[in-house]
C-alpha cells in the first residue's frame, strides 16, 4: 500500500512539469491566484496616489522637508512597500496561525503603548501617542492596538462559539472581551490620543454585532457610549482645545485662529477645487501652505484641490471597494473567528475614513486621525497593510468548496 | 474540511453583516454627497474665497489732482514729505502691544510718548480726537514732518522699530499763494472709513483702505475727479504672506486736476480786507449796546453776474488747511472744532444764514410790483409807521415824504414798505386769511431763497422764508416750551414766548411788516443774496455759482469744461430790473452807500449797491453790502459789525479797486487791474498735461512761469 502510494505519488511528479517559483505562484492552487486581487490592487491604488498628494502636500514646505524635496514622497514609497511585505508575511503566516499568537501580540501592543506614556513617549499636536524610537524613527502604537483589540475580542467571543458549544457568545464571555478591550483603550484616553479612541469604539462595536452577541450588548454599549460623552464634557475630563475642535468643525467662527481655521481652509481648498481639480501641483490653497498638517490628517485637501471632485471622489471609490471586497470576505468566511476579524477591520476602515475625510469636509470633528493608505504615516500604513494581508488570508484559507 | 461547522454563516451574523455593510455604505454615501455639495453646488464660491485667501494686494496710492486757480496757480496740491508711519497690526503682535517702540520713537522724533500713542489708537464714540479713523490694517501716520536725520535713524535701527517706516510720501500741501488761504472753499481730506468702503464698493469709483477722501469743500466736492485710481499690484501669497508670485497689477491712474474760477490774487485781497474790516468793526463803538462791535464772523463772495462763477469766496473767522494734513493733531483739532473755536470750518459765505436787512428790499421792491404798484408811484415816507399801537422805526433813514420805490431803496426807507406790506396783509385777509396771495413771499422764494443756490460746495444752507407755512410747523415744533416760558414772568422774552403762544402760527402784521424790510425770522446766505444780485445785473438769470471750472485729465487730453448753470430766472418784467438798477445805481452815487464810493468812475464802471442792517435779538447788528458792476458782484455780510455800509463799505471798495485798476482817487489804470473783465479761459495747458501757473505777483520777480506742481510766486 504504501509503496504503490509512494509509486504514485512519483508517477504524478514525472508526469507534470517541473515547477519553478513563477510555476508555483501562478498554479492553479496556488495562495497567489486566490488572492483577492481587486482588494489589493484597490489599496495599493489608493496608497500611491497618497504618494503623489503626499509629495504635493511637502514638496515646497522646507521646514518640514529640509530641504529634500522628495523625502516624503520616497518615505512614503518605503512605508507602502514595508506594508506590502507585512501583508505578504501575514498571508504566508495566516490568520489562523497567528490566532495562536494573539495573546502575545496583544500583551505586545500593550507594553508599546505603555511605553508611550513614559518618558520614551513624544507629544505631538497635543497628544502623546508617540513613540520615538532610535534613528530618527517613531511609532504610534495605538495604530497597532487597533488589531491586536480586533484579533483578542475575536478570539475569546468566538472561541466557544467555534468549538460548536454554542450558537452565539454568551454573556461571559462578551464581558471578557469588552474587558480585554478596555484595557488598551483606557491607555490610550490616557495619552490622549480621542481620534484612537473613537476609532476603537467602532470596532468594538463592529466587533461584538458581527460575533452574534445580544442585542442589548450593541444598544447598551451605544447607549453607555452617549453617556460616556455627555460625562466626560459634564466632568471637564477634556482639555479646552479638544473641546474647541469639536465646537469648531460646524462653526469655525468658534475658534476662528484654531481649529476653525484649519476647517475653514479645508473647507475652501476643497471647495476651490471644482469638478476636475486646479490640476496635479497647481492648488493655490496648498502651494500656500494654507492648510495644516496637509500632508497627514488633510491629505484629503490636497486631492479635493487639485484632482477636484473627479480625483476625490474616486478615493472615496476605491475605499468604497476595498470595503466591498472586505464585507464580501467576512460574510464568506466559514468561522466566526474570521468574521469578527473581518467585521473589525470593515469598522476600523470604514469609520476612520468616514471621520478623516468628514473632518476635512465640514461634517465631522477634527480629530488627529490619518485616512487609510494615503495619509503619510509609517505606523498607520503599516497596521492597514497588515489587516489587508490578514483580510487576504480569511479570504485564501476560505472552504473551497462551500 | 466540509465538516468544519459554518459559524460565520449563521443567519444572526449574516444579518448582522448586510447591516454592518448598508452602514459602511451609507457613511461612504454621505461623503461623496458632501463632496458634491461642497465641489459642484457651491464650488464657484469656495474658488473665490480661495482666491482672496491667497492673494495679497500691494496698494500704490494715486497723485490726487490739483487744485488750481483760473490763472492755473495751485491752490492745493501735493508734496513729497518723509512720513514716519506705524503698522498697528505688528505693533500688538509684541507683548507690550508696542509700547517700548512707540517710547523709542517719541525720542527720535521728539514728540511725547502720549501724543504718538493718541494718535495710534482707533477712533469710536468714546475716544476724543486724536485718534486714528482710518481702517486698522492701514499704516498710521504718526508725522509728516521729519527730518532725513530721524528717517535715517528709524531706518538703520529697523530692528529697534519693528512696525515703523518712514517713507516720503506724497502729501496734500495747501500752499495759499499770495497769501490766499481759500481754506474753507478747498475743504480739506481725511482716511476713509470701513462705511464709506461698504457704501463705495459697487460704484464706479471704489475706495480703498489707504484713500483719502475728501471732506469738505472742492476736496469733497470733486473727490472722485481728483482722486484718480491707485496702483493695485496682486501678488500672490502662502499663509504666511510671503510671495510665491505676481498675479496681476494696475497702473496708478494720477487724479485729474481742478481749475477753478477763483482768482488767487483777488482771493487774497478778499481774505485780507475782510479780516481789516472786521478789525476796524471792532475799533467802533455800538450805541445801542455801549460796547465796541465783536464783528465776530464775516463773508465775502465775488461773483461773476453773467455766468455765476465765484471768484473769490473768503470767510472769517478762517484757519490753516495744512493742519489736516498728515493727521491733525489734538490741539489743533479742538482748535478748529471746540465751542471757543468760533467754528472756522464753517464756510459762512454759503453755511452762514442771517436775516438780509435792507439788501432784501430789491426783493421787495419786486414783490410789490408784481402785485400791481407801479415802482414810479409814490409812497408816503414817514419818520415812523404804527399799527394799532404798535410803531415801527424807520430804522437809519428818516422822513423823505412822498418818494417812489426807486427812491425808497436809494434812501432805503422802511416806512414805505411798510405801508405796502402792512395793505397787502390786508388784502390776503389780515388775521383771518382768505385765498392769500403772500406776494412779499412768493416773491422770495421765486428769487432763490428757502433753498440752495446748488454752488458746487458741500453742506449749503437754505435760509429760511417765514411764510405762512413755515410760521405753522415752526409754531408746533415750538408751541409747548413757548406756552410754558410764557406764564413764567413778565420780562420781555416770557411777553414774546406768550405771544408766540396765542398767535404764533398766525401771520401777524407786524411779522408781515418787519419782513418787508429783511427783519425777522428770514435767514439768507451771502451766496443766495450774491446770486439775487448778480441776476440782477445780468438781466434776470439766476446762476447757480459754480467754483469749479473745469475738470483737465492728467495728461490735459481731456478737458472737462463745467459750464455755467441757472435755476431759474428773476420774476421781474425787464422794464422793473432796469428801474431797480437805475435805482441800485443811485444808491451808490447818492444813496445810503455814496459815502462810500465817493470819487468812483461811476461813468466808466457804473457801481450798483444796497447797503443792509439786520437786527439780531440778544446781538449787535449783522451789517450787509451787496454791489454789482456790469460784471461782477460782491456781497460781504460782518456779524456783529453794524451797519453794512459802515464795515464792509471800505473792504468791498478796494476788491473792486484791485479787480479794475482804481485808485483811491478814482483814476483807473489798467495795468493795475488784476481783472478788469472775467476771465473766461483756461490757463495754458502744456503738452504733457501741465498746467501753466501764471505769476501770482506780477510785480514780483522775472516773469517765468512755474508749472503745476511747483508753487507759482
Amino acid at each position: 500500500m504504501t509503496s504503490s502510494h509512494t509509486a504514485g505519488g512519483f508517477t504524478v511528479r514525472r508526469y507534470s512539469p517541473d515547477r519553478g517559483a513563477w510555476g508555483k505562484l501562478t498554479a492553479r492552487d496556488s495562495v497567489v491566484r486566490k488572492l483577492d486581487w481587486v482588494m489589493l490592487l484597490c489599496s495599493l491604488a489608493l496608497s500611491l496616489i497618497g504618494a503623489v498628494l503626499v509629495f504635493s502636500a511637502t514638496r515646497n514646505r522646507t521646514e518640514l522637508t529640509h530641504g529634500d524635496e522628495y523625502g516624503y514622497l520616497l518615505r512614503h514609497l518605503l512605508n507602502t512597500g514595508i506594508g506590502l511585505a507585512l501583508a505578504a508575511g501575514a498571508i504566508w503566516l495566516g490568520h489562523r496561525t497567528l490566532r495562536g499568537a494573539v495573546p502575545i501580540l496583544y500583551g505586545l501592543s500593550l507594553v508599546l503603548a505603555l511605553l508611550v506614556l513614559t518618558p520614551l513617549g513624544a507629544t505631538i499636536n497635543g497628544s502623546r501617542s508617540w513613540l520615538a524610537i532610535p534613528g530618527g524613527l517613531s511609532l504610534q502604537p495605538a495604530e497597532f492596538a487597533k488589531i491586536t483589540i480586533t484579533l483578542g475580542m475575536a478570539l475569546i467571543l468566538a472561541g466557544r462559539v467555534d468549538a460548536g458549544d454554542r450558537p452565539h457568545p454568551d454573556h461571559r464571555t462578551v464581558v471578557q472581551a469588552l474587558g480585554l478591550a478596555a484595557v488598551p483603550v483606557a491607555i490610550i484616553m490616557l495619552m490622549p490620543d480621542l481620534g484612537s479612541v473613537m476609532v476603537l469604539g467602532a470596532i468594538i462595536l463592529g466587533v461584538l454585532l458581527a460575533s452574534g452577541a445580544s442585542n442589548r450588548w450593541i444598544l447598551g454599549l451605544l447607549g453607555a457610549g452617549v453617556v460616556g460623552c455627555v460625562a466626560i464634557w459634564q466632568l471637564g475630563l477634556l482639555d479646552d482645545y479638544q473641546i474647541a475642535r469639536f465646537a469648531a468643525f460646524a462653526n469655525p467662527s468658534l475658534d476662528p485662529a484654531g481649529v476653525g481655521y484649519n476647517t475653514n481652509q479645508a473647507r475652501i481648498a476643497i471647495g476651490g477645487g471644482g469638478l476636475t481639480g486646479s490640476g496635479l501641483f497647481h492648488g493655490s490653497q496648498t502651494t500656500g501652505q494654507f492648510v495644516p498638517e496637509q500632508q497627514t490628517d488633510f491629505i484629503f485637501t490636497v486631492a479635493g484641490e487639485e484632482l477636484g471632485f473627479l480625483g476625490a471622489g474616486l478615493i472615496i471609490v476605491l475605499l468604497g471597494v476595498v470595503l466591498w471586497r472586505a464585507c464580501r470576505i467576512a460574510r464568506e468566511a466559514s468561522e466566526l473567528y474570521s468574521t469578527i476579524v473581518a467585521a473589525g477591520f470593515i469598522a476600523w476602515f470604514s469609520f476612520q475614513s468616514f471621520e478623516n475625510i468628514g473632518m476635512t469636509l465640514g461634517i465631522m470633528p477634527v480629530t488627529g486621525l490619518p485616512l487609510p493608505f494615503v495619509s503619510y504615516g509609517g505606523t498607520s500604513m503599516f497596521a492597514v497593510w497588515i489587516a489587508i494581508g490578514l483580510l487576504q488570508s480569511i479570504h485564501v484559507q476560505r472552504p473551497v468548496s462551500a | 474540511m466540509t465538516n468544519i461547522p459554518e459559524t460565520g454563516r449563521s443567519s444572526r451574523v449574516t444579518i448582522r453583516l448586510v447591516a454592518i455593510q448598508i452602514l459602511v455604505f451609507s457613511l461612504l454615501l454621505t461623503l461623496g454627497g458632501r463632496l458634491w455639495y461642497l465641489q459642484i453646488r457651491n464650488g464657484r464660491e469656495y474658488a473665490d474665497e480661495a482666491r482672496n485667501n491667497h492673494v495679497q494686494q500691494v496698494v500704490e496710492p494715486a497723485t490726487r489732482g490739483s487744485i488750481l486757480d483760473a490763472r492755473g496757480i495751485p491752490l492745493a496740491d501735493n508734496q513729497t514729505r518723509l512720513v514716519v508711519s506705524a503698522s498697528r497690526t505688528d505693533l500688538l503682535k509684541m507683548k507690550d502691544d508696542g509700547k517700548a517702540v512707540l517710547g523709542r520713537l517719541a525720542k527720535v522724533l521728539g514728540m511725547s510718548e502720549t501724543e504718538i500713542r493718541n494718535k495710534v489708537r482707533l477712533c469710536d464714540a468714546k475716544t476724543p480726537q486724536p485718534c486714528w479713523n482710518g481702517s486698522p490694517f492701514q499704516p498710521i501716520p504718526i508725522t509728516d514732518e521729519a527730518t532725513t536725520q530721524q528717517a535715517l535713524q528709524i531706518r538703520e535701527r529697523s530692528e529697534d522699530f519693528p512696525g515703523i517706516s518712514a517713507e516720503p510720501t506724497a502729501v496734500r500741501r495747501y500752499a495759499a499763494p499770495g497769501k490766499a488761504e481759500t481754506a474753507q472753499v478747498l475743504g480739506y481730506l481725511s482716511p476713509v472709513t470701513d462705511e464709506e468702503i461698504q457704501k463705495a464698493k459697487n460704484t464706479r469709483s471704489p475706495l480703498l483702505r489707504s484713500d483719502q477722501i475728501g471732506r469738505s469743500g472742492l476736496e469733497r466736492t470733486y473727490d472722485s475727479q481728483l482722486r484718480g485710481k491707485a496702483g493695485v499690484t496682486r501678488y500672490e501669497v502662502d499663509n504666511l504672506g510671503r510671495v510665491i508670485g505676481k498675479a496681476k497689477s494696475d497702473k496708478a491712474v494720477p487724479g485729474s486736476n481742478v481749475v477753478t474760477s477763483i482768482d488767487a490774487r483777488v482771493q487774497a485781497i478778499a481774505e485780507r480786507e475782510l479780516e481789516q474790516a472786521m478789525k476796524d468793526a471792532r475799533k467802533e463803538h455800538d450805541k445801542n449796546t455801549g460796547t465796541n462791535y465783536k464783528a465776530d464772523a464775516g463773508a465775502v463772495v465775488v461773483m461773476e453776474n453773467k455766468t455765476g462763477r465765484i471768484v473769490s469766496m473768503a470767510s472769517n473767522p478762517s484757519y490753516d488747511p495744512n493742519a489736516w494734513v498728515g493727521g491733525i493733531s489734538g490741539k489743533d483739532y479742538a482748535r478748529l472744532t471746540g465751542k471757543d473755536s468760533n467754528y472756522p470750518l464753517l464756510n459762512r459765505a454759503i453755511q452762514g444764514q442771517s436775516a438780509p436787512g435792507s439788501i432784501f428790499k430789491v426783493i421787495s421792491t419786486s414783490a410789490a410790483v408784481a402785485a400791481g404798484y407801479d415802482f414810479d408811484g409814490t409812497y408816503p415816507c414817514t419818520a415812523s409807521f404804527s399799527i394799532g399801537n404798535q410803531v415801527f422805526k424807520n430804522f437809519e433813514s428818516k422822513g423823505y415824504g412822498p418818494i417812489n420805490l426807486g427812491r425808497a431803496l436809494e434812501v432805503s426807507c422802511d416806512t414805505v414798505f411798510y405801508g405796502l406790506a402792512y395793505q397787502q396783509w390786508q388784502k390776503d385777509g389780515g388775521n383771518k386769511p382768505k385765498d392769500p396771495k403772500d406776494w412779499f413771499y412768493k416773491t422770495a422764494h421765486q428769487f432763490g431763497l428757502g433753498k440752495e443756490t446748488g454752488i458746487d460746495l458741500p453742506n449749503e444752507v437754505t435760509g429760511r422764508v417765514p411764510d405762512r407755512q413755515w410760521k405753522k410747523r415752526y409754531w408746533e415744533a415750538n408751541k409747548d416750551s413757548w406756552c410754558k416760558q410764557g406764564k413764567s414772568g413778565d420780562d420781555y422774552v416770557s411777553k414774546i414766548a406768550r405771544e408766540n403762544c396765542e398767535s404764533g402760527m398766525k401771520m401777524r402784521a407786524g411779522d408781515s411788516v418787519n419782513y418787508s424790510i429783511g427783519q425777522g425770522d428770514t435767514q439768507v446766505t451771502p451766496i443766495q443774496m450774491a446770486t439775487i444780485y448778480a441776476a440782477i445785473a445780468n438781466g434776470g438769470t439766476l446762476y447757480n455759482p459754480t467754483v469749479g471750472k473745469a475738470v483737465v485729465s492728467p495728461d490735459g487730453k481731456h478737458i472737462e469744461n463745467i459750464e455755467p448753470k441757472s435755476h431759474g430766472k428773476l420774476p421781474v418784467t425787464a422794464r422793473t430790473l432796469s428801474q431797480i438798477d437805475g435805482a441800485l445805481a443811485g444808491v451808490a452815487t447818492r444813496g445810503t452807500a455814496a459815502w462810500r464810493f465817493q470819487g468812483w468812475p461811476q461813468d466808466k464802471i457804473p457801481m450798483h449797491a444796497k447797503t443792509g442792517t439786520a437786527e439780531v435779538y440778544g446781538k449787535q447788528t449783522t451789517g450787509w453790502f451787496a454791489t454789482y458792476t456790469k460784471d461782477y458782484t460782491i456781497v460781504m455780510t460782518i456779524s456783529q459789525g453794524g451797519t453794512g455800509s459802515g464795515s464792509a463799505g471800505p473792504a468791498v471798495r478796494k476788491i473792486y479797486n484791485a479787480l479794475y485798476g482804481v485808485d483811491d482817487k478814482g483814476k483807473i489804470d489798467e495795468k493795475q487791474a488784476l481783472l478788469p473783465r472775467p476771465q473766461t479761459g483756461l490757463p495754458r495747458i502744456l503738452g504733457d498735461g501741465t498746467i501753466q501757473a501764471q505769476p501770482i505777483t506780477p510785480v514780483a520777480a522775472p516773469a517765468t512761469p512755474a508749472a503745476t506742481g511747483r508753487r507759482g510766486r
